[in-house]
């Protein structure tokens, strides 16, 4: 009876967390080191440490190649302009651009071996893993379409993203402790953006994804920080008078310092 | 923002210290120098402007005290220069989303910098070598009249002791009010030749009023900026003005210790050389032809 109950508990908490692909015996528990990050004045950055464990059951078989694991992080969602410069008159001013509708803020592909080697090229594509796969539909005039993943504009805006940390591909991001235990390491750079982020967790072997699981976590900014921003944003009026009156203020308090007359 | 507060406050002493021993305002060194930190030149435009009224403020007390303000014409300048800042905040704006700001920025300062640098140098040259060769110094006639004195809507101004048209002084006042707004300069080194040469004022009182007006005007930019393009970073703006205000007390010091047309030939070039480097910026090739930026509404 008790372990009867036992089971049915852990079965129930698994659920919340696991999920099985269609027929595989693979099952795929994650754990998140934490779900709410704080961002505070002084923040320089933070890892998040995912945890996952492979559960097999009776009808599993043993994987000749061993298990594959894609963690894709995705960030709130934002509309982005891109710019690109050319030469008019000498001078290089931003000719042409593109804007990029609902385009991750933060985006972090993390993997135990590249892409490329874990499954092929098609099944990549048609899961959208990797930043070559990922869409970033674009706006032109009417239509919003997404561009070839080679196309100057997606390339260049990505490779922005990359600079700032705020997009990754990393093939070593992902490291197995045990056969069937897994360690990853979520780097989030100091100015990462507000907002909720899911972290998609795919298990594969032999090619084909067995599990997947998600679980999201949150991105805010502390009481103060926040206040601040809210001001700035939405009382902008109160915010630059605030910054005036402290200018005033400055500009007198220095004449009754350095009074010399 | 990922630059270090040391350096701003460090760039507002020596920038303040500068503009203290010029007797200027030192926005259109400010503004430059955070661009080629690294700052968003929008973000620059918009926090300097505090940095400005700051300087302006302390700048105007010590005036006031000496009774050195001719009050009159600052509000007939004001009146021109608040409707220029408006107008400039608005510029700013549409400018910024045709994505079009940071050239525009770029030209402006060059042009701005490259003539008035050239003139200061060229004419703080001819008075050394004046100087040198022992001749007297040329002065101007300043009561000679021009066709400024024949337009309508005349005004006497006690202080000064001008009687102006108040059309040269509303355009005079809009066209610094606009100008600020869109460079982030108080642009006093514009300014009170303009009010010299054009509108006759007195040396005693020119400078004083010149202040009034910046005060004003960089205060208004300040809000304007922070209600429609919410990009003045307050953070960035008192770190300048207490580094600004402080350098300038020092450098008021050290400037009296060296003539008149040295300070202006120093002076000139070091306008000319910010001109040059922003020239370099708009003509070489960038390391990066792309660039991203966030459209505000979403999110």
């Amino acid at each position: 009876m008790t372990r009867c109950s036992a089971s049915a508990i852990i079965t129930a908490l698994g659920a919340l967390a696991i999920s099985a692909g269609p027929g595989a015996a693979e099952r795929l528990v994650t754990s998140l080191s934490d779900h709410r990050v704080m961002v505070t004045s002084s923040f320089i950055g933070e890892q998040l440490v995912l945890f996952g464990g492979i559960e097999q059951d009776a009808a599993s078989r043993s994987r000749r190649s061993g298990y594959d694991v894609v963690i894709t992080v995705t960030g709130p969602r934002q509309t982005v302009v891109t710019f690109r410069k050319e030469r008019a008159l000498g001078i290089w001013v931003n000719a042409d651009s593109r804007v990029f509708e609902n385009a991750p803020a933060y985006l972090a592909v993390l993997s135990n071996r590249p892409l490329d080697a874990i499954t092929n090229a098609e099944t990549l594509r048609r899961m959208q893993l990797g930043l070559d796969n990922i869409p970033l539909p674009q706006r032109a005039s009417v239509n919003i379409a997404d561009a070839a993943s080679d196309d100057p504009f997606r390339v260049s805006f990505i490779n922005i993203k990359r600079e700032h940390g705020l997009y990754r591909e990393a093939s070593n991001g992902v490291t197995f402790l045990a056969k069937e235990l897994f360690r990853a390491s979520i780097p989030l750079p100091a100015d990462v953006p507000i907002g909720t982020y899911e972290v998609d967790v795919r298990l594969f072997a032999d090619a084909a994804q067995l599990a997947r699981a998600s679980s999201p976590f949150e991105v805010y900014k502390s009481g103060f920080e926040q206040v601040v921003t809210n001001a700035a944003r939405d009382h902008g009026v109160l915010y630059g008078l605030a910054t005036a009156v402290m200018a005033v203020a400055t500009g007198w308090f220095a004449s009754v310092v350095f009074r010399r007359d | 923002m990922p630059v270090n507060v040391f350096v701003i406050l460090a760039m507002g002493l020596a920038i303040g210290f500068i503009s203290g021993m010029f007797g200027i305002g030192g926005g259109f060194l400010m503004t430059p120098l955070l661009i080629f930190l690294g700052i968003s030149p929008a973000v620059a435009v918009a926090s300097v402007t505090g940095h400005i009224a700051a300087s302006s403020m302390s700048g105007a007390i010590s005036y006031w005290r000496r009774r050195a303000i001719d009050l009159a014409l600052a509000f007939m300048l004001l009146a021109g220069g608040i409707i220029g800042t408006a107008f400039g905040v608005w510029l700013f704006t549409i400018l910024r989303s045709i994505g079009q700001l940071d050239i525009t920025i770029g030209v402006s300062y060059v042009l701005l910098l490259g003539i008035v640098g050239t003139l200061m140098v060229s004419e703080s040259m001819r008075a050394i070598i004046r100087a040198r060769q022992g001749k007297p110094i040329e002065l101007r006639r300043p009561g000679s009249h021009t066709w400024i004195h024949g337009l309508p809507f005349k005004l006497r101004f006690k202080r000064s002791r001008i009687y102006v048209s108040a059309v040269p002084v509303w355009a005079i006042g809009f066209a610094m009010g606009f100008i600020g707004a869109v460079m982030g300069i108080g642009g006093g080194f514009i300014l009170v030749p303009l009010l010299i040469y054009v509108l006759r004022v007195p040396t005693a009182t020119v400078i004083g009023t010149s202040m009034v007006l910046t005060l004003v005007t960089m205060a208004s930019a300040t809000v304007m900026h922070a209600a429609t393009n919410h990009l003045v970073d307050a953070l960035l703006a008192v770190i300048l003005m207490v580094g600004g205000v402080t350098g300038a007390q020092f450098g008021a010091r050290a400037g009296q210790k060296i003539s008149g047309e040295r300070l202006r030939l120093l002076l000139g070039l070091l306008v000319l050389a910010v001109g040059i480097r922003f020239a370099l910026d708009l003509v070489l090739p960038p390391d990066h032809l792309y660039s991203i930026r966030l459209l505000d509404a979403d999110t």
